[in-house]
């Protein structure tokens, strides 16, 4: 069920609050034995739903009230644990809420648990979680992608109707793509970063998961808007879920940048991108190849942009304060101790490259020069978005990959972002939809517009998804 | 310490922290204030809990801005947060928010002038976020102190290489710069409590030639007379030491209090990599002229100013002047008195007198008195005007300080006026002669003195009102009238 048919069946009686939470607990209880998409569950979920159904009763209800939803387990919950995936924080549990967290708890939505990611999002797979593996709901073997990949799995799966990812790299849009459901990375600053434990501060941003486009939408009008404790929060009004269904293809203006349909590009994936692409023509929309050179250099800029931010980032991990703390001979000797312990070998890497990218001597030839390229990517962007309502293109270059199939080749795994790196490089809202199956594997159809324009990006998505028809259950169990 | 044998020029760099007076901290809302139970005042911010993130102290903001334009600093108009990455158990966050680069800093590139007119260059005045403290247990171990994480911090550095050559002006520099920070209303300036924290860095080089020495940088210096005698013991240390053919070695050494000497703390043999970068979550701040211009225009006469305005306008000594300048609201109290057309140096002499001694005996401010400007204004006339005499006047101040009534209107009430008529003090002085007579004959004798002792006895049955110029006149011819 969708968040808005279960909306609906409150409002209608048909369902009350506890039942509708019940059938995702026995779902997970069942089922997430073989996908892993959970590494806690709350144990207020009662508490939470007899709130929930009090609002509805008292005619206070919003779209959201009694929605189970799963967030990624980088976001603060205020008394329930939050790892980020990571030994280092194996028994820390938040005194307060991410500010994403106090408005869906504020709308009545019902927080059943947290979700498996990446150690700190850092990974394309979810395989670099301290903790367990997430299987792709579409198939056991395979990895749901990363790093969001249990609150993707989680949708997938009909866990929950709706979840909570963050997406620095894509960490939202692409597992969403591997799993075949709808992922949405609003615009940098519509959404608080309060309450996200950071990775790229620059970069991250935290975005919805959905079955479709319309509960997409809801989640993201939900948690955006201006909040006064992020300072890179925008002042601005919540993404309007309600002009979703206002977009129409005909007459839109689409770029499709040949760099993001290069070599590496999967045939069957591929055919079906195109294919979707057709329909988009068929319904009217223009599509126009452009050229977008920066877009070769945007993996390689992001790798020394979010690891130096990351490594300072990472830098309070100490075993000072929190978090599970190592015996040594003096300050020193502790911290390197709990840090070598409590970090897993991505995220050691990650740090050692971007402190390397921020010393002095280093600084101006790779962080301040990946800064410069940014810059030119934005720039680029900038004009192909004067003439464009959108750009489109593949989420991923392949569909889901077996899980440890591109565990020993890092390389090959990073590579793999250059179609959702651009988004966030730029701080512009990015989609990603489903557009068909290749081997049985969902094919993620992604799409950009400019900063501000995320209700623009979801409407573009809706009438896309509407064209293609092409949402889809797993077929799990 | 022996003086030295060979000629030193010395250099002493002066890096000054100020915690900012602000009600809540740099980042989050924790109210700002000295001690207090460890870990009392923190939040998730200010612990630098996953997740939580920074929002700018706008007050703080402008009070480094006001700053900077009371030392003549260019003002960068767009200045950014770096993070400053080290580690520390006191350093919640791994990493200090602070400013870095030659522009970048809110002030830069200004000067303040010492009393005698010398200009001490200013490299920097930048914004950052203090340090929590370590503290040693009594069972053992250390523990932190949050408190003071996240207070806000002004860093105030002299310029490079430094203009500053000796003690007494590394003295004289902190004393002018605490009063500004104190005038501005930015610092309270308490040195005891780690509110102004100063760490000068001293070279020495053989007179007559370029190349700087190696520094020492000096901490623990809680008081003027401790910044005085450590960078002066500094100087002779390494002189000492180079007279008698050592090498001196770039360290970071401690002021001993107790027994006046400074000791080695640290060898500086690398440069720390902090690795700064923008602060990315903190967004630039871009200031407009019409804002800088509005604090420019809002900024006070600033004690430098005031002195030479007291000594050129009023004809006040430079020491006066600096008394009535001890604090701001003292020189704004003189000044209104002053602008009510009182005698300016009347005032000046009550003020630093009677009205400083009752007030310190009181323990109270001139604004927490019962006595207003227009006080003085009327007290001073009354003594010009020779209408009571200088110790009715401290009578009259006295119950002014007291009641808050007017001082006429003490005078009037009490029959205080001076008097100047001869008939009632020529029957006094004949009195008073009269009842002496064993001691006017000894004036008479040729001892000559003993008419003070005459005129205190007529000033005493006088009850203090007679004119004491008249009364000696009078004791005078009616000596050596007879």
């Amino acid at each position: 069920m969708t968040a808005a048919d279960l909306a609906r069946a409150y409002a209608r009686r048909e369902l009350s609050v506890r039942e509708g939470v019940q059938s995702s607990l026995d779902r997970i209880n069942e089922f997430d034995g073989q996908v892993g998409a959970f590494l806690k569950l709350a144990e207020d979920v009662g508490d939470q739903a007899d709130r929930a159904q009090a609002m509805l009763d008292a005619g206070e209800g919003t779209p959201l009230t009694g929605v189970p939803v799963a967030l990624k387990d980088n976001l603060s919950t205020r008394g329930l644990r939050t790892t980020c995936a990571s030994k280092i924080l194996s028994d820390y549990v938040p005194p307060f809420d991410a500010t994403v967290v106090a408005k869906l708890k504020e709308q009545g939505a019902i927080i059943l648990g947290k979700t498996n990611l990446d150690e700190f999002a850092m990974g394309t797979s979810t395989e670099n979680s301290a903790y367990q593996l997430t299987h792709n709901p579409w198939d056991l073997a395979r990895s749901p992608g990363g790093s969001s990949g249990g609150s993707a799995a989680s949708v997938a799966a009909g866990f929950t109707p709706l979840s909570l990812g963050s997406d620095t790299g894509g960490s939202i849009r692409q597992p969403a793509s591997l799993c075949g459901i709808v992922g949405f990375k609003p615009t940098y600053g519509r959404v608080s970063r309060y309450g996200l434990v950071a990775f790229g501060s620059s970069l991250d941003q935290i975005g919805p998961f959905g079955f479709n486009v319309e509960d997409t939408a809801l989640m993201a009008e939900a948690i955006s808007g201006h909040d006064p404790r992020d300072s890179t929060s925008l002042r601005h009004a919540p993404i309007d879920a309600s002009s979703v269904r206002n977009g129409s293809l005909k007459g839109l203006r689409v770029a499709v940048p040949k760099e993001f349909f290069g070599d590496s590009m999967h045939a069957g994936l591929r055919a079906v991108v195109e294919q979707a692409l057709d329909t988009m023509r068929k319904e009217g929309a223009i599509l126009e190849e452009v050229s977008l050179p920066s877009i070769q250099y945007c993996v390689t800029t992001y790798y020394i942009i979010a690891p130096a931010e990351a490594s300072s980032n990472l830098a309070r991990f100490d075993g000072i304060r929190y978090g599970p703390r190592a015996e040594g001979s003096g300050h020193i000797s502790v911290v390197e101790r709990t840090r070598a312990e409590g970090f897993g070998h991505e995220v050691k890497a990650r740090i050692m490259i971007g402190t390397y990218a921020l010393s002095a001597g280093y600084y101006d030839a790779y962080y301040l020069r990946a800064q410069q390229v940014r810059g030119l990517m934005v720039q680029e962007f900038k004009s192909v978005f004067d003439k464009y309502d959108v750009v489109v293109g593949p989420t991923s270059p392949v569909p889901a990959f077996k899980i440890g199939e591109l565990k020993n080749d890092p390389m090959a795994l990073k590579l793999l972002d250059f179609c959702t790196i651009p988004a966030n490089m730029l701080g512009c809202p990015a989609i990603s939809i489903n557009a068909g199956l290749t081997d049985g594997l969902p094919v993620g159809l992604h799409f950009m517009a400019p900063p501000l324009a995320d209700e623009r990006v979801l409407q573009v998505a809706y009438a896309t998804e509407q064209a293609l028809g092409a949402t889809m259950r797993a077929p799990f169990p | 310490m022996q003086a030295p044998m060979a000629n030193y020029v010395a250099s002493i760099g002066m890096e000054v922290h100020a915690e900012l007076a602000t009600r809540s901290k740099m980042f989050c809302r924790c109210p700002v204030a000295f001690g207090g139970e460890p870990n009392t005042r923190v939040c998730p911010v200010c612990l630098g809990l996953p997740g939580s993130l920074p929002v700018p102290n706008r007050e703080a903001i402008e009070m480094v801005i006001r700053t900077a334009l009371a030392l003549n600093c260019k003002i960068a108009m767009h200045s950014v947060f770096h993070r400053k990455n080290y580690f520390y158990p006191d350093l919640p966050k791994g990493y200090q928010v602070s400013q870095y680069g030659e522009t970048n800093p809110l002030g830069y590139h200004g000067w303040l002038e010492l009393a005698n007119g010398k200009r001490i260059g200013i490299r920097r005045v930048h914004l950052e976020e203090d340090t929590g403290k370590l503290m040693h247990l009594p069972n053992g171990g250390a523990g932190v102190d949050y408190n003071r994480a996240g207070v806000p911090l002004m860093e105030i550095v002299t310029d490079f290489p430094p203009d500053i050559t000796n003690e007494e002006e590394a003295k004289d520099y902190l004393v002018e710069l605490r009063q500004i920070l104190v005038w501005l209303g930015v610092c309270d300036g308490k040195m005891e409590e780690g509110s102004l924290r100063c760490e000068p860095n001293i070279s020495i080089r053989p007179e007559g030639t370029e190349m700087l020495g190696t520094k020492s940088e000096l901490k623990n210096l809680n008081s003027f007379r401790s910044v005085q005698l450590g960078v002066q013991f500094e100087i002779r240390r390494q002189a000492a030491t180079l007279d008698s053919g050592g090498t001196l070695l770039q360290e970071t050494r401690g002021w001993n209090e107790s027994n006046e000497s400074s000791y080695a703390m640290r060898i500086k043999e690398t440069e720390n990599d902090y690795r700064y970068f923008p602060d990315p979550d903190l967004i630039p701040m871009v200031f407009d002229d019409p804002y800088i211009e509005g604090l420019r225009s809002a900024m006070p006469e600033l004690p430098l100013a005031k002195s030479q305005r007291y000594q050129r306008d009023f004809g006040l000594s430079t020491k006066d002047a600096e008394r009535l300048l001890q604090d701001r609201e003292t020189a704004e109290f003189f000044e209104e008195a002053v602008a009510m057309k009182g005698d300016p140096k009347g005032i000046c002499n009550l003020m630093i007198s009677e009205f400083a001694k009752q007030l310190n005996e009181a323990g109270l401010s001139p604004r927490q008195s019962n006595i207003s400007p227009a006080h003085l204004v009327q007290l001073a006339n009354l003594l010009a005007s020779d209408t009571i005499n200088s110790k009715v006047g401290k009578e009259v101040f006295a119950e002014a300080f007291k009641s808050g009534a007017m001082p006429d209107a003490i005078v009037d009430e009490r029959g205080l006026r001076q008097i100047d008529d001869h008939g009632p003090i020529v029957e006094s002085v004949k009195a008073v002669l009269a009842t002496n007579a064993e001691v006017v004959e000894r004036y008479r004798g040729g001892q000559t003195g003993v008419a003070g002792f005459l005129v205190g006895q007529v000033m005493k049955m006088g009850q203090g009102r007679f004119n004491p110029q008249l009364v000696q006149q009078l004791v005078r011819e009616e000596l050596e009238r007879t």
